[in-house]
């Protein structure tokens, strides 16, 4: 028998605000613990929330960028629970009227084939605080409040995925949205997007829903893949034997690539929602609404069209470019004033993501700026240096933050454009290799390679290469095929 | 010779202004009343503490805070704080066991504006236990007895601010009212004390009971005093999400103001079964004297009046086993035993910490906001609340105002219905429905029972029309005392 996979997801995004959700502490990452606290966080007897208008702005710009319906009217509830991270032993969540109802999400597989995936809600809450467990057996539990009330975002889809790939991309296309929309920075390894998912098999083409299993708190992409794909085997394996599945809450350990059962000590939750009566309902008008429509940026998907008509990217290159905002930017303003955007779409791809990746540093904290880039390639497209040259350049630009002119003219990396000065040096070249020559006029085309290599190396790379062909070809004659 | 502490806001501002008394006389003539009460074999235990070095500090910084103190509304009077009030610096312990030694680190927001307007904190008064009470029985610290008869209860949850204003313990007080925890004890204690509209007066600081029904008041021995310390306390506040931009009128203008043509309702379901004829004939006095001042008497009906006491007991239970759990004892508070186990550690330590009456109201709020009864309890509580909220407003349309008994019975002996909650939960029947409507409500006196134990009279206005309740109190408060 054929089993599909069902998958929905849970998404906690961060939202990129100054202050908390409900009090006026900061939300700064990596402050000492407890120092970003007051008594509306801390829970304190009598402290009371007041809700941040950036939270709601920005959970409506989130909620439009999904093509949710945002709501006139909605509410703030208490989800009951008790937990030594929770200081008031109750969330402040949204259950019954969140502030974004239904809406969907396009995905782009590789290839170019699209696929709408549905939103069920994508509501506010707060954070909770954090555990920290001493690491001596039967050690004490120190609690940090500063990441308590930070707003978060939780969007939930429908059931509406059916690969590890698509939840991988839907997960991208999320990030990149929140990005685009400046909801959320979605900063992974400061815990900024977190994803719980739901999946359950059946068989294949049925209606009806398998017994589904949750897999929680998961803070990297390629871990939910790896989980789900654990998942799918892990069911499969125990449907075809015959094994009735229960619900399960389980996590994913990266180390042994597998899910396990969560430990659960605290029972089935009745949470006991309720609407908070500290808080009153959130109500907009439909001229609010629109107007942060209108405000809206251009988003990933309209982007990526817009670079491949305007720009003449490829649609590989304009996924690629598309993927962080920051890159997206960083490309649009390096071409601003140049006629070959597609070569600079091709460094940036390959050259400058390379040297970021390396340095494990941000397109953001990038020493070279787009201008900067700009002028190299002007420069190597007048001919004063190579492209290989420019390669050298624009490491050292990037380590130095130098500009290309200063460091092609303090190094004397300009090509030689001489044709006397580089006439000599074909000469020496085709004296000392006779029988590499003599291959070439005997028919072996690659000898021409070598010998415009030789050529190269003997002017440490700064030979202008068009010329050198031009020379060879003057001299021993022949071939069209010019090679670079 | 009678102390500084058996004066009134209202008179002791001139001689504070005048710079013939300091605050710190007054605080000592109270001090000294205490003293004394406490000598007695069944003292009225009103306060939690009053800690003279803790106001000594409050004086001394009011004073170089407020160099006019003196010409400040409050001028400089010490006011008593029910202990479910935020004080900065000292205990706010809600009269229960788990928050016996916590220390508050900030004021609330009624106290701080109090403070500005030149009232000094001064004491922290007894309370049924976080408010959840109508007799000041259940108290970690203490049962407070009746100024009248001090084997009778005062009445709850702010027996103590009643109590302590009417034994001349504390020249007026703050206290707060879920469902007539104010106004109760006002009448039991023969004082004048007002709730009121939900979000004239913040509720930031305020340890919370039924966020959707909580206010705090003041509890005077004079309604002046009353209209002078709502003054001072009351106003927007841009912590409390639920605190209404509406102007303060200064209320205390309105005390002694004529009342002619004023047009009360006597609602019908207000003097039906249960309501003690010694009661009800004082009320009869009390209407008579508002009739005789110019008022017009009119019968008008408040039909989902059976209604309130369920709804009242679902909404408050509800809110209130949510607004209670965050006492774990594990940031703040009493932390009973050590124990391996966090589910052990939660248990024990809110069993210990918690009262009888306060569990009983947790576990039912629990209940009724859980997955399958939800819909049935508190839902549908919501929408008799929606109801009684429209039985008022349909009523205001005819009438200024609204007069009822505040307590169908005077005060009871202590310990008789300490087995009984059900009986000792209908008593609130005439107070709850003003909460659950979020107008305002006072309890002035109208009298004595022939066992001499006090009787209030309920005035019950529009959503924030404060200044028609002491109006009418103060003709009322004229009328018995020239009696």
């Amino acid at each position: 028998m054929q089993y599909e996979a069902v998958i929905g997801l849970e998404i906690h995004v961060q939202i990129n605000t100054r202050t908390k959700t409900f009090c006026r502490c900061s939300t700064e990452f990596g402050a000492p613990p407890n120092t970003h606290t007051c008594p509306v966080c801390l829970g304190l007897p009598g402290a009371l929330p007041v809700l941040n208008e950036e939270v709601i702005k920005k959970g409506i710009t989130a909620g439009l960028a999904l093509n949710c319906r945002v709501a006139k009217y909605s509410i703030f509830a208490r989800k009951n629970y008790f937990y030594p991270d929770l200081p008031k032993a109750y969330q402040i969540s949204q259950y019954a009227l969140p502030i974004n109802g239904p809406g969907r999400v396009k995905l782009v597989r590789p290839g170019g084939k699209e696929k709408w995936i549905g939103i069920t809600r994508a509501h506010l809450e707060e954070d909770a605080g954090k555990l920290v467990h001493d690491e001596a057996p039967r050690g004490p539990s120190y609690v940090d409040f500063n990441r308590c009330g930070v707003p978060l975002l939780e969007i939930v889809t429908e059931p509406d995925i059916r690969t590890p790939d698509d939840a991988y991309l839907f997960l991208t296309a999320i990030k990149e949205i929140m990005q685009y929309t400046g909801v959320s920075e979605c900063n992974m390894e400061k815990g900024e997007l977190r994803v719980d998912v739901n999946i359950s098999m059946r068989e294949a083409g049925k209606d009806s829903y398998g017994v589904k299993q949750e897999i929680k708190n998961m803070n990297s992409f390629a871990n939910v893949k790896r989980a789900l794909e654990y998942e799918i085997k892990r069911q499969t394996r125990l449907l075809r034997s015959g094994e009735v599945l229960t619900q399960q809450t389980r996590l994913f350990d990266p180390n042994k690539n597998a899910t396990v059962p969560m430990r659960t000590k605290e029972e089935a939750h009745d949470y006991r929602y309720f609407p908070d009566p500290d808080l009153v309902p959130v109500v907009l008008t439909s001229e609010e609404i629109s107007m942060l429509r209108e405000e809206l940026p251009e988003l990933p998907d309209r982007r990526r069209k817009r670079f491949v008509e305007e720009y003449n990217l490829t649609e590989y290159d304009a996924v690629n470019i598309c993927s962080s905002l920051s890159t997206a930017n960083y490309f649009e303003e390096a071409v601003r004033d140049y006629k070959q955007p597609k070569k600079i779409a091709n460094w940036i791809l390959t050259e400058l993501l390379r040297y970021l990746n390396e340095q494990k540093i941000d397109i953001d904290q990038c020493l070279v700026t787009p201008a900067m880039l700009k002028e190299l390639f002007d420069i190597m497209d007048s001919g004063v240096i190579s492209g290989k040259i420019g390669k050298d350049v624009f490491t050292e630009m990037m380590s130095s933050g130098k500009r290309a002119g200063a460091i092609v003219e303090q190094k004397g990396l300009k090509q030689v454009s001489d044709t006397g000065k580089l006439e000599g040096v074909v000469d020496e070249v085709l004296s000392e290799h006779g029988n590499v020559v003599a291959d070439y006029l005997g028919g072996k085309q690659k000898a021409f390679g070598f010998l415009v290599g030789q050529v190269m190396k003997k002017t440490k790379g700064k030979a202008n290469p068009k010329l050198v062909n031009e020379l060879l070809n003057q001299k021993i004659g022949g071939s069209d095929d010019l090679e670079q | 010779m009678s102390g500084l502490n058996t004066e009134t806001i209202a008179s002791l501002r001139e001689p504070l202004r005048k710079g013939d008394i300091d605050t710190f006389d007054i605080v000592n003539d109270i001090k000294r009343a205490i003293d004394q009460d406490a000598q007695h074999v069944q003292p009225l235990n009103a306060y939690i503490r009053f800690d003279m070095d803790l106001i000594g500090r409050e004086i001394e910084e009011s004073k170089a805070r407020q160099p006019a103190l003196r010409d400040t509304l409050l001028g400089g009077v010490p006011i008593a704080v029910k202990d479910l009030i935020n004080v900065m610096g000292g205990t706010t312990t809600c009269a229960s066991n788990i928050l016996r030694e916590y220390v508050s680190p900030y004021d609330a927001t009624a106290v701080q504006n109090m403070k500005r307007c030149g009232g000094i904190p001064a004491g922290k008064l007894n309370m049924d236990e976080f408010g959840r009470g109508s007799s000041n029985e259940n108290s970690a610290f203490g049962v407070v007895g009746n100024p009248f008869n001090r084997s009778k209860i005062p009445g709850g949850s702010s027996g103590g601010a009643a109590c302590a204003v009417a034994a001349d313990l504390a020249i007026a007080a703050l206290g707060s009212d879920t469902g007539g925890s104010i106004r109760q004890p006002a009448s039991m204690c023969g004082v004048f004390g007002i709730k009121p509209t939900y979000g004239r007066v913040s509720r930031y600081g305020l340890v919370a009971y039924a966020s959707s029904l909580d206010q705090i008041g003041t509890s005077a021995k004079t309604v002046a005093d009353g209209a002078l310390l709502l003054e001072a306390i009351s106003g927007h506040d841009v912590c409390d999400s639920t605190s209404a931009r509406e102007a303060v009128p200064r209320f205390s203008e309105y005390v002694g103001r004529e009342i002619k043509g004023l047009r009360i309702g006597i609602p019908d379901e207000y003097f039906g079964e249960g309501l003690d004829e010694e009661v009800r004939n004082c009320i009869h006095r009390g209407i008579k004297v508002l009739e005789e001042a110019g008022a017009r008497i009119r019968k008008i009906s408040l039909k989902y009046t059976r209604y309130a006491i369920a709804t009242y007991y679902i909404i408050a239970t509800a809110e209130a086993s949510s607004n209670l759990a965050r006492f774990d004892g594990i940031r703040y508070g009493t932390r009973s035993v050590e124990t391996d186990d966090l589910i052990d550690l939660y248990h024990e330590n809110r069993s210990k910490g918690f009262g009888e009456e306060v569990k009983r109201r947790i576990l039912l709020g629990t209940f009724t906001l859980s997955s399958g009864y939800y819909d049935a309890y508190y839902l549908k509580a919501q929408k008799a609340r929606t109801l009684v909220q429209r039985d008022f407003h349909d009523a205001f349309r005819e009438v200024d105002l609204i007069v009822t008994p505040v307590s169908p019975i005077p005060a009871w002996d202590i310990g008789v219905m300490v087995d009984d909650p059900l009986q000792m939960y209908l008593a609130d029947v005439y107070t709850v429905p003003v909460n659950l409507a979020g107008l305002p409500g006072a309890s002035v006196p109208c009298g004595r029972t022939a066992d001499g134990l006090p009787v209030g009279l309920q005035l019950i206005a529009p959503l924030f029309r404060e200044d028609e309740i002491f109006r009418a109190a103060s003709v009322v408060e004229e009328g018995f005392d020239a009696v």
